[in-house]
């Protein structure tokens, strides 16, 4: 086919591809490529339509399902319909395709050559280097893979310990908590005891200063009359306290002394109003300050990053309210009310004798111990969570896309902040103020049978007014770099994100440098 | 697209409307309605949102009035007769008010009925603009006169005009038969102009009782006790619906006329109303109301007043076709009875049986809020000749350049150039034609119309070239409400130059719409038409091209925040209220931005203006469609009566949304609506913006072929559509027809509206059912032969013929007897189509005759009209002998296109054929497919221009 590399015309009816010229034989009748029927050659392209299959006409717009074949010397070779051959509108680049319309078209294959090679060259060298971009997003990835796949066998493993240390300090924590409870109340039953006595002397005390007030004679006796004096006394509140009344009081008697007077102080003693005003009654039962003190066991020291806490904001609430549930049961054990601050020292427990305190302070140790063992389990839970649950994301056939986690890439429209975290959720925000709308949250990858990897499905968005909730599909492409590079909304509330990655990029084909117009050669 | 919201608002507002209905004295039953409404599917239009008969004072009070003696004489002393024109006074013996009568005998067999107030207090409204000018007149002469009454001659036929004085009544009569009588009932009533209580120096006590002039005697004592209040309840001088207070300075100038049509059981017309094509009786609801409104999310099936209103009725029975066409703009009711409606078709047979039938007899009352009473009556004989006649007055469907009957892509909305690019591109893959895309509101910079929003819409001229280059076209969305903005150079010229409708204070009136705050020009001012066509020079109307065209959307117009989504009727149009030219003003808005596309291109070429309101005379300015409809099958089954109706009264570019514009439709419905569609004048896809995307390639690769099938079926036939449409503007014929039209004596067709004829030539029967199997279709026409446009399977006239069906089933047959010139290379728009050969198809009738007509020219100019450069070619074929004869010998247009194949339905196997051309003979190629009869004609190859003749042998 070369002839001093001079491009020569090979003769063939008008829009016949080479491929197929050897069907079209000026010399014979034509068969239409379907075999159905054979008209003479003289019926090929002239303008009427035979063949079912539109092979008589392929260079006119006769038949309805016929192509055309242009060569596009320079560019690629293309058929398109029949019908739009002298359709007024240049669509071959070598503008065979308008031959008698009038429409002034130029050939332009020379420069589309020109531009494809250098698209499909740029496109090539983003491919190659997105491959190898991707072959290293792949090791990392089966590494990263690998290390968390060993790391959680071994934090499986640690937590295997955990579990147990947790269930021995358990033990530790009970046993030092039986002899620390006994002690205490121990502790506890001799200060009632000491304090029962010291409100019996009270008792006494204020008898016999009671007496003394009502022996207005100080004839050592307390009279009927002198009793009388005091109406708050009076059993049925009358407001008059009378001698009957008062003698019923005193057991009948008309005087009673002070040994008789013991008798007559129960009933009296709950209503009686001295004299002198005096100080009130004795602040109730506390219990030492120090038990109740014990602090709010504090959340800061939890080593929860911040990203995570963010991510599973849910999660972490619910690990918070447990948190709280237990301080409770720790602190709730010695609490008895809120202490009112007495002067009153002698009324306050004495501390607790040494032993006592080296049993509490032993249990109390138990139980910190306890606490820190089982919190450390709790995290050891939740990092194994984590790591399984990225495990059993579909990273790509090989992990290619697991980069993409916890990540997220933003662009920035004239209106809008659009955000997408991949296998987590996109979102959208006013770029001037205004509350951030979710555009939905993983749900599947979606690509064609071929290849799923190519789009990615996030559903059950933000409802919209009158419509369905938010859904965002992703379109990736290959590229150098990983990012948004635009967004749209084909339909109202359906959102489409185009997103370039290494992570889809093709093993570069062994692409023929040489240009596509062989054919004229 | 109407107002979303307007549903939102529902609730509240149910409650208050529900709550004045109490003070109603139907108070049960308006109670139960209101019950019904609050249990009502959100899907649907709220009810509450717009008047009943009832809750129009004027309605109300005019449809209380019971036939009966009527209060009107004619004073026959006081008669006139001038050459063309009948003067007569009419006196209302209860007020003893005066009005004037005027008749004229019309030439092409119409009379005209005029009544005004003698002497008014100050001028009636009188519609301008619609009649096309003066109708001529003919001579009428009295033929006797006595006390009694005066017969007067019409002229031709036989037809006399009997004019009775007392009570006073009119009867058209032929020979024996009374064709139609008004006033027989006795329901003329005419509200004089009079005035208000408050300002009168007490005149009359006895005239201001009056509510309504024609009123019999009712109740005078109830009247003189309580006056004030009856008059309020009346509504005489205000009245309020929901929150909005009518303020009618004018006080009640309502009008009311019935008419008796003898021996007419079917009565056709009165758009725009989602119902069968037959219009129902109206006794025990509501009269058919006509009233352009706004209504979001329409009901099927009833007689609310939707986006358009033609007040012309045609009654046709199997010896005649007439029409009664009431010039008149203001809010209309029509109520129908009918002596047979009740009756059963065994009642009718045993009365037909028993020789007892008393003749049925169709009663229509007409009754509008103001103006006067302008009657135009139709008197056909045949249908054609009432299309004929009716374009005499309004005109005929304008002439649209051939690619707009072409396919339409639209949806709310493509959202920029970006999209507007890849839809154009994907018609382009999937290699379905269209012709038109679409912008709806968005498109605009903050709905100012005539421009561009800046971000989505950068360069429109680069997108409007882009379309050009694949010869291509767009419509933009202009509609009449006003953005109230200071940086929007229409709000401030037109409030510079005072072109606003003002509010009942004379202030520039305002509401709500899409922009938000919006007034509204004064369409009905000529000045301001003229202004607002000037908006569309290329300069004016910044990156507007040739190739966009423009769509008229909420003329009714939509106030979002009016009484019933529509402007308060005290508004001020000049000297008159909005109360007066309600129902025309989307006819003006249409009518001036039509104009503004004739004038940009110094008058040159056609425009292409759609618009959603219309009144009669808007066939003469471009396409309507049916409003916001829903992707339901019942709304698919609408389009076809609803286009029907119109096309019965002059419109006939029509089309409804294909696919349905809320909600969205299954595949199939939305495969069935394009099959249905396409044959239907104007087919265009629609989509609300809350719909998922739905192009035609969006649902999978083989309902992708069926759309892309049944448009090409389309493009095939636009010679054929085009044709039509150009008859339709030489005749007013419509396009799309009801069976009847072509078929008048077979009263089998009467009531037919799930199927149509397309000229007279095609017959479509779409399939409107969900998984549907089978359709059964009726081919009128004893003498007729039908073939099967896809199978060219021949089947006899008048039978009911089972078509099963699948998906890709759409059954249409074309009539034994015609020819229809196809273009089967089909190709991405009808102007890429614009120089390719022609097919003819030949179907014989049963005599081996067939004929048929070509028409041809540009396409998109007025050359046709201003030059003459036009093909119209009559084809016949007739003893074996096809030939193309010139029907415009002074005509001259060239075409480059030919005679490809020529193909005949019904032949028998010729020996020879042979084309005889400039004298010459020379034998043409043939086949003759022996199991259908078809003979194929291979390549003739002469001009479509030419005279020719091909001889079977």
């Amino acid at each position: 086919l070369m002839f001093l590399g001079t491009p020569v015309e090979i003769q063939r009816p008008r829009g016949v591809p080479l491929t197929k010229k050897q069907f079209y034989e000026e010399s014979k009748p034509f068969t239409c490529l379907d075999g159905s029927r054979t008209i003479p050659f003289d019926r090929v392209n002239d303008d009427y339509c035979d063949c079912k299959d539109g092979s008589d006409e392929p260079g006119t717009a006769a038949c309805p399902n016929g192509s055309f074949h242009c060569t596009n010397a320079g560019y690629r070779p293309m058929f398109i319909p029949s019908s739009r051959i002298n359709d007024g509108i240049c669509d071959c680049c070598d503008t065979t395709d308008e031959y008698n319309s009038g429409a002034k078209c130029e050939n332009t294959c020379k420069e589309l050559g020109r531009k494809e090679r250098e698209v499909l060259q740029k496109m090539a060298e983003i491919t190659k280097e997105g491959f190898l971009l991707k072959q290293q997003l792949i090791e990392e990835a089966k590494k990263g893979q690998q290390e968390k796949q060993s790391k959680v066998t071994d934090m499986q493993e640690n937590k295997k310990q955990l579990d147990e240390k947790v269930e021995a300090l358990r033990t530790v924590k009970e046993t030092a908590e039986q002899p620390e409870k006994e002690a205490k109340e121990r502790h506890l039953k001799a200060w009632e005891e000491q304090k029962a006595a010291i409100r019996l002397e009270k008792d006494k005390a204020k008898m016999a200063e009671t007496f003394l007030e009502l022996d207005d004679n100080e004839d050592g006796f307390v009279s009927v009359s002198e009793l009388q004096s005091h109406a708050e006394l009076d059993p049925d509140a009358d407001g008059t306290l009378t001698e009957i009344e008062a003698q019923g009081l005193m057991g009948g008697a008309e005087q009673v002394d002070t040994s008789t007077f013991e008798s007559v102080w129960p009933k009296i003693k709950d209503k009686y109003h001295s004299e002198v005003s005096r100080e009130e009654e004795p602040a109730p039962v506390e219990t030492p300050p120090d038990e109740v003190k014990e602090p709010v066991v504090d959340n800061d020291s939890e080593p929860y990053p911040e990203d995570d806490i963010s991510e599973e904001e849910d999660e972490d609430d619910e690990d918070e309210d447990d948190y709280h549930e237990d301080d409770d049961k720790v602190s709730a054990q010695p609490t008895i009310k809120t202490p009112e601050k007495t002067h009153e020292d002698e009324e306050a427990m004495p501390p607790y004798d040494a032993d006592t305190q080296a049993l509490i302070d032993a249990a109390q140790k138990a139980r910190d111990d306890f606490e820190e063992a089982e919190k450390a389990l709790r995290e050891m839970d939740d990092q194994i969570r984590n790591i399984e649950k990225e495990l059993s994301f579909d990273f790509g056939p090989d992990a290619e896309f697991t980069y993409l986690y916890s990540q997220c890439y933003e662009l920035t429209t004239s209106e809008y902040i659009y955000r997408l975290c991949p296998f987590n959720r996109v979102s959208q925000k006013p770029k001037y103020g205004g509350s951030e709308t979710n555009l939905g949250t993983w749900g599947s990858w979606s690509g064609p049978e071929n290849n799923k990897y190519l789009l990615m499905k996030y559903e059950q968005g933000t409802g919209c007014w009158q419509g369905p909730n938010r859904s965002t599909t992703v379109k990736l492409t290959c590229g150098k770099e990983t990012v948004v590079t635009s967004t749209s909304e084909p339909s109202r509330c359906e959102y489409l994100m185009e997103f370039t990655t290494p992570a889809v990029c093709q093993e570069p084909a062994n692409i023929d440098p040489s240009p596509h117009d062989h054919v004229e050669l | 697209m109407s107002a979303m919201f307007e549903g939102n608002a529902l609730s509240a507002m149910q409650t208050s409307h529900c709550h004045t209905s109490l003070n109603n004295y139907r108070m049960g039953l308006l109670s139960v309605v209101c019950v019904s409404l609050f249990f009502s599917s959100t899907f649907a239009v709220d009810r509450g949102n717009f008047k009943t008969c009832d809750q129009s004072a004027f309605c109300k009070r005019q449809r209380a009035l019971k036939p009966g003696q009527s209060p009107y004489r004619a004073l026959l002393e006081t008669l006139e007769l001038s050459d063309s024109r009948l003067t007569l006074q009419l006196i209302n013996d209860n007020n003893k008010v005066h009005l004037l009568l005027e008749l004229y005998r019309l030439q092409g067999n119409m009379t005209r009925v005029k009544i005004n107030e003698l002497k008014p207090l100050k001028p009636r409204f009188e519609v301008p603009d619609v009649l096309i000018a003066e109708p001529p007149t003919e001579p009428l002469s009295v033929l006797s006169k006595d006390d009694n009454g005066v017969v007067l001659s019409l002229g031709a036929e036989n037809q006399r005009l009997i004019v009775s004085a007392r009570p006073f009544r009119l009867d058209i009569m032929e020979g024996p038969e009374v064709l139609l009588s008004l006033n027989s009932r006795g329901l003329l009533a005419f509200e004089h102009l009079r005035l208000h209580k408050d300002t009168q120096a007490q005149a009359d006590g006895a005239e201001v009782k009056e509510s309504v002039d024609g009123d019999q005697q009712q109740d005078e004592g109830k009247k003189d006790e309580d006056g004030e209040s009856e008059k309020e309840e009346d509504g005489l001088w205000e009245e309020t619906f929901k929150s909005h207070t009518d303020t009618k300075p004018n006080g009640p100038t309502s009008i009311s006329l019935d008419f008796s049509l003898p021996g007419v059981e079917h009565v056709y017309g009165i758009p725009e109303h989602a119902d069968d094509l037959k219009l129902k009786t109206t006794d025990g609801g509501d009269p058919y109301r006509l009233y352009n409104l706004d209504v979001f999310q329409y009901e099927l099936y009833n007689p609310m007043a939707l986006y358009g209103s033609i007040p012309v009725m045609l009654a046709h029975n199997t010896q005649r076709t007439m029409g009664i066409f009431w010039l008149n703009a203001a809010e209309t009711w029509v109520d129908i009875s009918s002596n047979t409606a009740g009756k059963t078709v065994f009642g009718k047979m045993l009365d037909f049986v028993q020789g007892s039938s008393e003749k049925p007899q169709t009663d229509v009352r007409w009754i509008s809020e103001s103006g006067i009473i302008d009657v135009f009556i139709m008197l056909g004989p045949k249908p054609s000749k009432v299309f004929s006649q009716y374009a005499s007055l309004t005109g005929t469907q304008s002439f649209p350049p051939l690619a707009s009957l072409g396919y339409h892509q639209c949806r709310w909305n493509y959202n920029d150039q970006e999209d507007v690019k890849s839809v154009d591109q994907g018609f382009d893959q999937h290699d379905i034609p269209y012709d038109f895309i679409w912008l709806d509101i968005e498109h605009a910079d903050g709905k100012r119309y005539f421009t561009w929003d800046p971000h989505k819409f950068p360069q429109p001229k680069e997108m409007l070239q882009g379309l050009m280059d694949k010869r291509r076209k767009m419509v933009s969305i202009v509609d009449p409400h006003i953005r109230v903005d200071s940086g929007y150079k229409i709000h401030n010229e037109i409030t510079s130059k005072d072109f606003y409708v003002k509010n009942k204070d004379g202030k520039n009136y305002e509401g709500w719409c899409w922009p938000g705050n919006s007034g509204y020009p004064d369409f009905t001012k000529p000045e301001m038409r003229a202004w607002w066509a000037s908006m569309f020079a290329y300069d004016q109307y910044e990156g507007s091209m040739e190739n966009l065209f423009t769509w008229n959307d909420m003329n009714e117009p939509s106030v979002f925040n009016g009484p019933e989504v529509t402007m308060h009727k005290d508004a001020l149009h000049g000297k008159w209220e909005h109360r007066d030219i309600h129902n025309i003003y989307g006819l003006y808005v249409q009518m001036a931005t039509a104009e503004g596309q004739i004038q940009r291109s110094g008058g040159v070429e056609r425009p292409f203006v759609l618009t959603r309101a219309f009144f009669a005379g808007s066939q003469r300015y471009g396409a309507v469609w049916t409003g916001d409809n829903a992707a339901e099958w019942d709304h698919l089954k609408i389009s076809i009566p609803m286009c029907l109706s119109l096309g019965l009264v002059g419109v006939s570019f029509c089309g409804a949304d294909v696919g349905g514009f809320f909600k969205n439709p299954s595949t199939e419905l939305l495969v069935r609506w394009y099959q249905t569609g396409a044959y239907q004048p104007f087919f265009r896809a629609h989509a609300h913006l809350d719909t998922t995307r739905r192009e035609p390639w969006l649902f999978g690769p083989e309902n992708t072929a069926l759309i892309r099938e049944v448009i090409r079926q389309r493009y095939a036939l636009l010679p054929y559509w085009y044709q039509l449409f150009y008859q339709a503007h030489k005749t007013g014929m419509p396009v799309m027809r009801p069976l009847w039209v072509d078929y008048p004596k077979d009263t089998a067709t009467f009531t037919i509206d799930d199927e149509f004829l397309i000229g007279s030539d095609l017959l479509v029967h779409p399939v409107t059912e969900e998984g549907s199997r089978g359709v059964t279709a009726y081919l009128p026409g004893a003498e007729e032969v039908w073939y099967d446009v896809h199978t060219f399977q021949k089947h006899n006239g008048a039978q009911n013929l089972y078509i099963p069906v699948t998906l890709s089933s759409i059954p249409v047959f074309q009539r034994g007897g015609s020819i229809i010139p196809r273009k089967d290379r089909v190709r991405r728009s009808s102007t890429c189509m614009e120089n390719d050969p022609y097919t003819l198809y030949v179907a014989l009738s049963p005599k081996k005759f067939a004929e048929g007509e070509l028409y041809i020219d540009d396409g998109h100019s007025f050359n046709y009209d201003t030059k003459k450069e036009f093909i119209h070619r009559s084809l016949t074929f007739a003893n074996n002998a096809l030939t193309s004869s010139n029907l415009c010998p002074d005509c001259n247009f060239l075409t480059s296109s030919w005679i490809e194949k020529v193909l005949i339905l019904g032949a028998s196997k010729p020996s020879k054929v042979l084309l005889k051309m400039d004298g010459k003979e020379t034998p043409v190629d043939f086949e003759f497919d022996t199991s259908m009869s078809v003979l194929t004609l291979r390549k003739p190859g002469m001009n479509a221009g030419a005279d020719w003749t091909l001889l079977l042998q």
